[in-house]
């Protein structure tokens, strides 16, 4: 097997025994803890957090891509185009925009809990998706697209036959910046009482113990990391399931 | 039969091709000619409605091409473009059925096809029917193009400069390749170039452009004996009219009866090939063959009295 992969091995099973069993971890953390004060979290499962951090990425990412992409495709049509350099405005925009204040804004309408977390990583979400999905569908190959009119797809056929599966790997990519992004920002939640990771760092933090901020942030740094690798790994069995590899010469 | 009406396409207040007009029969092939930017491929593109004419029509077999959506109409239309726009996530197979595919042919019938059809463009089946088109040269992208175009046996053929990246070679083939076919299937064909050599040897009706314009319309030899301008006679390339002309006349067309000795020359050969024959071997005559038998001579001065303006 390669370094990689047992890599990739060593570094899921070390995820698995933090977040399942972090009793286990005591020894390592202790240093860290304030004298007499308590090293392992325990107010709720480290389990129960993460899934429940996955599960809003998971959701607000998929809702993203689905809402980004349709949009994306709407303003490359031609009836669209004159709303493509409003869109990429708000785009901007939104990026520009910080994900803390998103939190902020959507309490008020909310209230407290997941609510304005799903929000606010959605809200994210859609901005490098948007972008990636426009930039893979106005940078086709004229020829190709010159061809596909010629030989006589129509334009719902030549989007799903062409535009999409040659725009794949970029827009692929928007959504894999989107998930890491959501990764972190999903913590942030937790100010606003989401059940995130973030509610170990934050314990930690107010408690000034600095074993919890290490347990949160390590687990959170893991599945970033494992995630983003794993979405790569995708992307290139996709690519090639979908481009015969041709794509990435 | 398809009939241009007035046809012009302006973009930003300039014609980029000038109310023409010209009848093309069926079964036939007509090369449109002209220098770079003079609306041969805005023509074509008109003809199936790739681009919409500003003003005039196109009727094909007398009906109308708007009297249809434009992607039904290219269905029915073989179109190799310009630079072959091949798919690049699609293999070769799957693009040359990509039609087949479209009309509904089923896998079977479109396999055989697509291999038919790389066979014919001496391309081995085996070898290229899965392979993606960037890993073709780009020789054999061109013809995987054309042979795209090719694979539903349209009626009607527009090609854009199909033969533009071909070797001598393989180009002189392809040309060949495409006259046999056209032959045995009947088909239409508008074919554009700026090579003037491969408008003579293809083309039934030689159509030439200039500045959006059609200047001249007819078949090769009167393109090249009463160029209508200036410009034709350029491009006809004056010194060269003569050979041209030779190029156009089967030596069957003058043999006549008489000695003569030396290598023979085949009765379907052109006159420029026996007058290249006469001056290499330095002869006044050469025997003429069909087959195996010796039908007669051709004779330099006979060649030489083709040759001429027939002012
Ligand atoms: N979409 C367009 N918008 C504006 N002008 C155009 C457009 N398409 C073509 N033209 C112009 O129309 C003229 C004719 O172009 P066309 O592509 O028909 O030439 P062509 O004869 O095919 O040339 P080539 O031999 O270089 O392919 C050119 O001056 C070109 O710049
Ligand atoms: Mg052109």
């Amino acid at each position: 097997m390669s370094g990689g992969g047992l890599r990739r091995i060593a570094l899921t099973a070390l995820l698995i025994a933090l977040v399942v069993r972090p009793s286990w971890f005591a020894w390592a953390f202790a240093p860290f803890a304030p004298t007499g004060g308590p090293v392992i979290y325990e107010r709720a499962s480290l389990l129960s957090l993460s899934l429940n951090h996955l599960g809003l990425v998971v959701l607000a990412s998929t809702a993203a891509t689905a809402v980004a992409v349709t949009l994306a495709i709407l303003v490359t049509r031609p009836a669209g185009a004159a709303f493509l350099p409003l869109s990429r405005t708000i785009t901007n925009i939104g990026q520009t925009f910080p994900p803390v204040a998103v939190l902020a804004l959507a309490v008020p309408a909310l209230g407290f809990g997941s609510g304005p977390t799903l929000v606010a990583l959605f809200l994210y979400g859609l901005l490098p998706i948007f972008e990636n999905a426009i930039t893979g569908l106005t940078t086709l190959p004229p020829a190709t697209m010159e061809a596909a009119r010629g030989i006589g797809l129509n334009g719902w056929q030549r989007l799903n036959r062409v535009e999409l599966p040659l725009a794949l790997p970029v827009i692929l990519t928007g959504i894999r910046l989107s998930v890491v992004i959501a990764l972190g920002t999903a913590t942030i939640g937790s100010t606003v009482a989401a059940k995130t990771l973030g509610e170990v760092i934050i314990a930690g933090l107010l408690t000034n113990n600095t074993a919890y901020v290490l347990q949160g942030g390590l687990i959170v740094g893991l599945f970033a990391v494992l995630i983003y690798d794993a979405m790569i790994r995708l992307e290139t069995y996709l690519t090639q399931r979908v481009t015969g590899g041709a794509a990435g010469r | 039969m398809i009939e241009i009406d007035q046809i012009s396409k302006v973009y930003d207040g300039k014609a980029a091709v000038d109310a023409v007009s010209m009848t093309v029969e069926t079964g036939t092939i007509t090369v449109i000619v002209g220098t770079s930017g003079s609306g041969k491929t805005t023509l074509l593109r008109m003809i199936n409605r790739l681009e919409e004419p500003t003003s005039g029509e196109v009727r094909i077999n007398g009906v109308v091409t708007t009297s249809m959506p434009g992607h039904i109409l290219r269905r029915r239309i073989g179109y190799a473009i310009q630079g072959h726009g091949l798919f690049p996530h699609h293999t070769v197979g799957r693009n040359i059925g990509a039609v087949p595919q479209l009309l509904g042919w089923s896998k079977e019938k479109t396999r055989a096809r697509v291999d038919e059809l790389l066979d014919l463009f001496s391309m081995d089946p085996a070898q290229f029917r899965d392979r993606y088109p960037a890993e073709l040269s780009g020789g054999q992208q061109q013809r995987v193009g054309v042979a795209r175009a090719l694979a539903s046996r349209p009626d009607l053929l527009l090609m854009d400069e199909p033969f533009g990246a071909l070797d001598p070679i393989i180009r002189a083939r392809a040309q060949t390749d495409l006259r046999r076919i056209q032959r045995t299937l009947g088909s239409t064909i508008m074919l554009v170039t700026h090579d003037m050599e491969e408008a003579i040897h293809l083309g039934d009706r030689v159509a030439v452009m200039d500045g959006g314009q059609l200047v001249q319309h007819g078949t090769p030899a009167e393109i090249i004996q009463n160029p209508a301008t200036a410009f034709v006679a350029d491009m006809v390339g004056g010194v060269d009219r003569p050979l041209r002309l030779l190029s156009l006349i089967a030596v069957a067309d003058i043999v006549e009866d008489g000695p003569a000795t030396g290598t023979p020359i085949a009765a379907e050969a052109s006159l420029r090939d026996a007058l290249s024959a006469c001056l290499w071997s330095g002869r006044d005559a050469l025997p003429v063959t069909r087959g195996d038998a010796i039908i007669g001579r051709v004779t330099l001065p006979a060649i030489r009295a083709q040759a001429q303006a027939t002012a």
